[in-house]
C-alpha cells in the first residue's frame, strides 16, 4: 500500500500576507526547486487537498474564510503556517483588525518561521507535515 | 467459437491493461511535461501514487445520487471500450461514450455548487464542439470502409487513414478537447490556474475523484484505440505502425497542452466546427465523388 506522503496535494492560502511568503511558496513550484517530483501538486481546490499553507496572519475578515477552508477539507488533512505572520502575526500582530497566527482559528501541524519563509524551509516544513499527516492516517 | 473466446480475451485484456496502461501513459505525460517546463518531475507511478491516496481519504459528499453516477461514468466508458476492442458497431461505441460523459456531468449538476455547475455547462460546450467530428469519424469509417464495424475496418487491405487524412487531423484535433489539454481544458484542468476552482471536479472528493481519475485512463486508452483504427489494416507491420502513431498523437497533445494558454469556450466551438467542417466535409465529399 502506498503512502499517503507519495501524493501530498497542497492548498495555498494567503490571509493578511505582505506576499512575501507567497512568493516564496510559488517559487517551490518553479523549476528550481519543483515540489512536483516529491509527488506535491498546487491544487485550488480544498475538496482535494491534503496539506493546507497558510501564509500571513488571521484577521477579522478572513477568519470564517479559513475555518471554512479548513472545514471542506477531507480526512486526514494537516496545516503548515508559513512565515512569522502565519505562526503568531508577526510584525502586525499588534494591528487593531490582526487576531494573530493561523492557531487562533485552526490547528497548525507545522510552523513555519522566517520573514519571508525561504522555499527550502517550506519544503521541509511540507516534508515534516507529511510524516503528521500519515500518523493522523493510522489513527 | 474461437472467435468468441478472441473476443472474450480482447475485453478481458482491456478491462485489467487498460487502467495500468492508462495510468503510465497519464504518469510519462506528467514527466514529458515537467522535462519541457526543466523541472525533473514526478516519477512515471504517480498517478497510482495519487489514485491510492484518494481512495484512502475520506469521501466528502451531499448525497448518494452522486456516487450512482459516478459510477455509471465508469461503468460505460468501460463498456464503450469494450465494445471497441470487441471489434462492434463504431458508431455504438460512439454513442455509449455520449452517454458516460452525460452521466458525469449529472455527477457534477447534482451539487448546489456554482463552480461545478459552471464545469459542468462548459463540458456540455465541450461536447457540443467534439461530437459532430466524432460522428464524422465514424461516417468517414464507413465511406472508406464499407462498414461500421470495428472488427472489419481493421481488416481492410489498406489503412482508413489513406481515405481520411483529413479527418484524422480533424480528429486530432478534437482530442486535445478529449483529453482535456489546454488550449481547451475548459472544463477542468489539472493545473491549479483555472478560474472556477476545479470546475466540473470541485465537488469530488476521495473515491469519487479516484473513481474519475481511473475513468481518465480507461477513456484515454480507447480514444487511442480510435487513433489506431485509422492504422490499422490486414498486414501485421500496421500494428506496430499504429502504435507509433498513438504514441506520435499524444506526444503532440502535450506539446499543445504546454505551449498553449486556455481560450474561451466561444473559440473553441468556432474552430472545432470550423475544422470539422473544413477538414471533415471536404474529406467525406472528396471520397464521395472521387473515389
Amino acid at each position: 500500500m502506498a503512502k499517503i506522503s507519495k501524493s501530498p496535494w497542497l492548498l495555498h492560502y494567503d490571509g493578511s500576507s505582505c506576499n512575501g511568503c507567497d512568493i516564496e511558496v510559488l517559487a517551490c513550484l518553479t523549476p528550481v526547486y519543483d515540489v512536483e517530483r516529491f509527488g506535491i501538486i498546487n491544487t485550488g481546490n480544498p475538496k482535494h487537498a491534503d496539506i493546507l499553507l497558510i501564509t500571513g496572519g488571521i484577521n477579522t475578515q478572513n477568519k470564517q474564510v479559513v475555518e471554512q477552508i479548513y472545514s471542506q477539507m477531507p480526512n486526514p488533512k494537516v496545516v503548515v503556517a508559513v512565515g512569522i505572520c502565519a505562526c503568531n502575526g508577526g510584525v502586525f500582530k499588534d494591528c487593531y483588525n490582526i487576531l494573530g497566527g493561523a492557531d487562533k482559528v485552526i490547528p497548525v501541524d507545522v510552523y513555519v518561521p522566517g520573514c519571508a519563509a525561504r522555499p527550502e524551509s517550506i519544503i521541509d516544513g511540507v516534508v515534516k507535515a507529511l510524516d503528521i499527516l500519515e500518523k493522523k492516517r493510522e489513527v | 467459437m474461437s472467435a468468441y473466446v478472441a473476443v472474450l480475451i480482447r475485453v478481458i485484456a482491456f478491462i485489467v491493461l487498460a487502467p495500468l496502461l492508462g495510468g503510465l501513459l497519464s504518469g510519462i505525460d506528467r514527466k514529458i511535461t515537467a522535462r519541457m517546463q526543466g523541472r525533473k518531475g514526478p516519477s512515471v507511478l504517480q498517478p497510482f501514487y495519487d489514485v491510492i491516496k484518494l481512495i484512502n481519504k475520506e469521501t466528502l459528499s451531499i448525497g448518494r445520487m452522486q456516487y450512482l453516477y459516478m459510477f455509471c461514468f465508469l461503468a460505460f466508458i468501460i463498456f464503450t471500450g469494450s465494445c471497441f476492442f470487441a471489434g462492434l458497431d463504431i458508431l455504438l461505441v460512439f454513442f455509449v461514450l455520449t452517454t458516460a460523459v452525460m452521466f458525469f456531468v449529472l455527477a457534477a449538476s447534482f451539487p448546489n455548487s456554482p463552480f461545478s455547475r459552471m464545469g459542468a455547462m462548459r463540458e456540455l460546450a465541450q461536447m457540443l464542439a467534439y461530437e459532430p467530428m466524432v460522428l464524422l469519424a465514424a461516417v468517414g469509417f464507413y465511406k472508406a470502409t464499407g462498414t461500421f464495424a470495428v472488427n472489419d475496418i481493421a481488416r481492410q487491405d489498406v489503412s482508413a487513414i489513406i481515405y481520411l487524412p483529413g479527418i484524422f487531423i480533424g480528429f486530432v484535433y478534437i482530442l486535445t478537447i478529449k483529453f482535456r489539454k489546454s488550449p481547451f481544458d475548459i472544463s477542468t484542468s489539472h493545473h491549479a490556474h483555472q478560474e472556477m476552482v476545479k470546475g466540473i471536479t470541485t465537488e469530488l472528493s476521495g473515491g469519487m475523484f479516484a473513481i474519475l481519475e481511473i475513468s481518465h485512463w480507461y477513456e484515454n486508452i480507447m480514444l487511442l484505440g480510435v487513433v489506431a483504427l485509422f492504422v490499422i489494416n490486414s498486414h501485421w507491420w500496421s500494428i506496430p505502425l499504429a502504435i507509433l502513431v498513438c504514441f506520435i498523437v499524444y506526444f503532440i497533445e502535450i506539446l499543445i497542452d504546454n505551449t498553449s494558454a486556455r481560450v474561451k469556450w466561444k473559440l473553441m466551438l468556432s474552430s472545432a466546427w470550423a475544422v470539422t467542417f473544413i477538414l471533415g466535409t471536404v474529406n467525406l465529399l472528396i471520397l464521395q465523388y472521387l473515389f
